[in-house]
């Protein structure tokens, strides 16, 4: 029995090394080396690439990303909170539609929806357009790190929704009845059981709205004009100009970053149970 | 005079066009310990959900101390609840959980600590502060549930099945440290049970409840002296119940034998059930009782043994702690006072 079990996980682990491990390997190994790899003699290791990252402008570009990554999931957060809570509360036959309504967009393709906010926000978009015929003056909304959050809000509000979602419409109702049986009022009730009860799903809804966020090229570059460098955009430059051995670097430290911030958030995961298993 | 503090009024509950409760009055006094009793699904916890404040009633009022507070939520009402399923909150420890309504309340740390530490010695777990939820055994979780409603020392306690999960002698354990708990705090208890044998025990009132209609109001004894018709009689110990006409003031007819009885009041040939008590069927010499029969069956029960007795094709169920042989042919007595006599029900 345990062995068939064991038999059925190899095609798995061959998967696993074929297509995170290995490539992970090769990013790593250009991340410290110079130029391309292409004699296995040849090769020349170095720290350099890593050094260069370590300068200012890099840092800089780094801590803006990581700023606006972590704006974007608070935002998704506050958003995201009380819709998720309208849908698990809401009645069994609405609760589908708005489930699907919810999760619906996220079937398109993403790079069609952040076309779409183009075409909503551009100078000769729709707002600006309605704001013309009313005689207004028009607004600079594109290109800006206003559109940039907007952009990742949109996108990855959903993957917020969800983990929340799950967590509260598992959620022991008895519990709730318990804590106003005790003298706890709707909001106590919410601030001392159904918010503390709800947070492995809080947990991975910002794990899984801040890895995308992190290092999305796709928003930024379309809404964000590509003005201030984000990791996610600098290592699609990099890797356009063909400067491998540095992207390679930067995505390291970015997959480092990413590592770093599940771990913190995963400390507050005290039953590790909810949303986390979702990915 | 004692002073109604819980009065049910005509409550009527409906789910989805089913009634679960009809029309059930019901008061309870303060210090008064009332059992709701009644097979499973009857409606004993929606009763208690309503007193709670987590079901309003679709007809009829609930009062608290004379006043109407069918609207008013569950956390302005001076009454606890320990739930059937526990439902102890898993992110807080025992300790937390205690505390919990204690902390709604603003009391003062110390004062937490103090009362929280003497619950916990009252239902024997002592040490247990720190213990996490999810490590208690089922027994040790229900008592965990009891405390944190009784901390609150609210003005009634009611109980949803809290003995449920526990073995034999706990649970009788439990149920004397409850009643003691409930008469040295002077608290008020509505408990709900399906075990008759608990209610009985424990009670100053018993209500009967069965498919949402209250059968049957009273002290245990009444209860189980005088049941008011064969449901109670049949779910309050075991009994047999016999199709019966009665002819005339104390005069029954079942089983093709007319017998004195000590009921009057019924019509002329009124068709009733009459119930007799196992244990008042006393076996005799075949020619020395009231009945003939046959014995079909004996079993021991511990104290007694429990025998079937065909007579006039109808098998008595008989209590004697002396034991007959099988297939030995008997005779059937019973005295007058032994006879109930109840109106036939309609379900
Ligand atoms: N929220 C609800 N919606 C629909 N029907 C319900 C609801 N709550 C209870 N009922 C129904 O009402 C009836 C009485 O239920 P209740 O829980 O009061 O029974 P009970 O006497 O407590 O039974 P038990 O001893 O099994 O706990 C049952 O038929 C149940 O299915
Ligand atoms: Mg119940």
């Amino acid at each position: 029995m345990k062995n068939k079990a064991k038999l059925l996980t190899y095609p798995y682990i061959v998967w696993m090394g074929l297509f995170i491990i290995l490539p992970v390997l090769l990013v790593f190994l250009y991340s410290i080396t110079f130029n391309e790899i292409n004699n296995i003699k040849t090769i020349s290791f170095t720290i350099n690439n890593y050094k260069m990252f370590f300068t200012p402008v890099y840092i800089q570009v780094t801590l803006r990303s990581i700023y606006l990554a972590a704006l974007s999931t608070i935002i998704c957060l506050a958003l995201g909170y009380p819709i998720a809570m309208i849908i698990a509360n809401s009645k069994m036959t609405s609760k589908s539609i708005l489930l699907l309504l919810f999760i619906l967009p996220m079937w398109m393709n993403m790079l069609l929806r952040t076309y779409a906010w183009m075409t909503i926000l551009g100078n000769n978009g729709l707002i600006n357009t309605l704001l013309a015929n009313l005689g207004l003056p028009t607004l600079n909304l594109l290109y800006n790190n206003g559109a940039v959050i907007l952009g990742m809000v949109y996108n990855f509000i959903p993957f917020m929704v969800l983990p929340i979602y799950t967590t509260l419409s598992k959620m022991d109702n008895s519990l709730i009845e318990v804590s106003e049986d005790l003298g706890a009022n709707k909001v106590q009730t919410f601030i001392k059981v159904i918010f503390p009860l709800s947070l492995p799903g809080v947990i991975s809804g910002i794990i899984m709205v801040f890895m995308p966020a992190v290092s999305s090229f796709v928003i930024p570059k379309l809404l964000g004009g590509g003005k201030d460098a984000l990791i996610g955009t600098l290592i699609e430059k990099l890797f356009s100009l063909g400067d491998w051995n540095f992207g390679s670097a930067v995505s390291i430290v970015m997959m480092f970053i990413i590592l770093l911030s599940m771990a913190v958030m995963n400390r507050f995961d005290v039953d590790k149970e909810g949303g986390a298993g979702l990915w | 005079m004692k002073k109604k503090i819980i009065e049910l009024k005509n409550i009527t509950k409906n789910f989805n066009d089913e009634t679960v409760l009809d029309n059930i009055n019901l008061y309870v006094n303060e210090n008064e310990f009332v059992t709701l009793l009644g097979p499973s699904g009857c409606g004993k916890t929606t009763t208690l959900r309503i007193i709670g404040g987590f079901e309003t009633p679709t007809e009829g009022n609930l009062f608290f101390d004379g006043k109407i507070i069918n609207d008013i939520p569950p956390y302005k009402r001076q009454i606890n609840t320990v739930f059937q399923k526990y439902a102890l909150f898993p992110h807080l420890n025992v300790f937390e959980n205690i505390a919990f309504g204690l902390k709604i309340k603003k009391l003062k740390k110390s004062e937490i600590t103090y009362k929280v530490n003497k619950i916990l010695k009252l239902v024997g777990l002592e040490n247990f502060c720190n213990r996490d939820i999810n490590s208690l055994s089922g027994g040790q979780q229900q008592r965990i549930a009891i405390a944190r409603a009784l901390v609150n020392e609210p003005k009634v306690l009611l109980l949803d099945e809290p003995l449920g999960a526990l073995d034999l002698k706990l649970r009788k354990e439990m149920q004397i440290e409850l009643k003691n708990m409930q008469k040295r705090i002077g608290i008020t208890f509505v408990y709900v049970t399906h075990d008759q044998e608990e209610a009985l025990t424990m009670s100053d009132t018993v209500a009967i409840l069965n498919e949402g209609v209250i059968q049957q109001i009273g002290t245990p004894v009444d209860i189980y002296n005088e049941p008011k018709n064969a449901f109670v009689a049949n779910f309050i110990g075991e009994s047999n119940i016999i199709d019966g006409i009665m002819l005339d003031d104390y005069k029954v007819m079942f089983c093709n034998k007319v017998f004195t009885c000590v009921d009057k009041g019924f019509s002329k040939d009124e068709n009733i059930d009459v119930v007799i008590r196992p244990e008042d069927l006393v076996i005799t010499d075949e020619n020395k009782g009231l009945l003939k029969g046959v014995i079909k069956s004996v079993i021991f029960k511990g104290v007694h043994y429990e025998m079937l007795v065909n007579a006039e094709d109808f098998e008595f169920m008989v209590h004697s702690t002396l034991k007959f042989p099988l297939g030995s042919n008997v005779g059937l007595t019973l005295t007058p006072e032994d006879i109930h006599i109840m109106k036939k029900s309609n379900n």
